[in-house]
């Protein structure tokens, strides 16, 4: 065998029923952090869809703005708010193990590594709004 | 056993830079949209969009993380194990963030 993937049929598959990952709050957790990737999507196909408004005039844009302010919504972007968060923060974490920041021979502690990355989106999250209200004109 | 060659480094750069445009650009995005405009904080007619750096910002902001869905999704249904065939769900889901970005590229060239 010179392939890097072993051969399928010798390998050992365990039987898993679908709620296995119900079993433990770690497991649960992981889901979470995979189904936020749904809710980012979902959130960014309904901003499309309001940018496609665009092209039927600002009358429709605006129309489609003002329903976003239902309670419906609301809740929808909390949540997606929330599911987003949590991805920006597990995703730090991720990286922080997968691409090791070091100064010199020392490697800085992923804590640290974390928060300079959420400085960061900090940072970028106020040159996002100050550039969304200043291009407004 | 040859080696094959697969596509499949492609999908995990896209879903790497999905991933990080996902953590540092949505959040706010989802307070500007999903709060601030509807509930009047912030005024927003539309016109910001068609200027072309704005569209070309949003291209990236959309797409790449339609990739990162496509790629989590994926491989999270196969191991929830509901019995979901693996080859129609690829499809679905590389084959959506595609359809995805084309329909972004779409809308972009035409506001």
């Amino acid at each position: 065998m010179t392939g890097t993937r072993p051969d399928k049929s010798k390998l050992y598959y365990p039987k898993m029923t679908p709620t296995w990952w119900l079993k433990r709050p770690n497991y649960i957790l992981f889901m979470l952090r995979e189904f936020s990737s749904v809710f980012i999507a979902v959130f960014l196909v309904v901003f499309l869809i309001q940018i496609c408004q665009l092209t039927r005039g600002p009358e429709a844009y605006a129309d489609f703005s003002q329903r976003l302010g239902s309670p419906g919504w609301i809740t929808f972007h909390v949540v997606a708010l929330l599911f987003a968060l949590y991805h920006s923060i597990t995703w730090f974490y991720s990286s922080a193990i997968v691409l090791p920041m070091r100064i010199g021979e020392t490697e800085i502690p992923r804590n640290r590594v974390v928060a300079l990355n959420l400085a960061l989106l900090a940072v970028v999250s106020f040159v996002v709004l100050l550039l969304f209200i200043s291009l407004q004109g | 056993m040859a080696e094959k060659k697969t596509i499949e480094p492609l999908w995990w750069a896209l879903f790497s830079a999905g991933g990080v445009v996902a953590a540092f650009l949505v959040p706010i995005h989802i307070f500007i949209f999903g709060f601030a405009v509807p509930l009047g904080w912030l005024a927003d007619t539309g016109a910001i969009y068609r200027h072309v750096w704005v569209k070309l910002y949003l291209f990236v902001l959309i797409a790449l993380p339609l990739y990162h869905w496509a790629h989590r999704f994926y491989f999270t249904v196969n191991d929830m194990h509901l019995g979901v065939p693996r080859k129609p769900l690829a499809l679905l889901c590389y084959g959506g963030a595609v359809v995805g970005t084309l329909v972004t590229a779409w809308v972009l060239l035409r506001i």
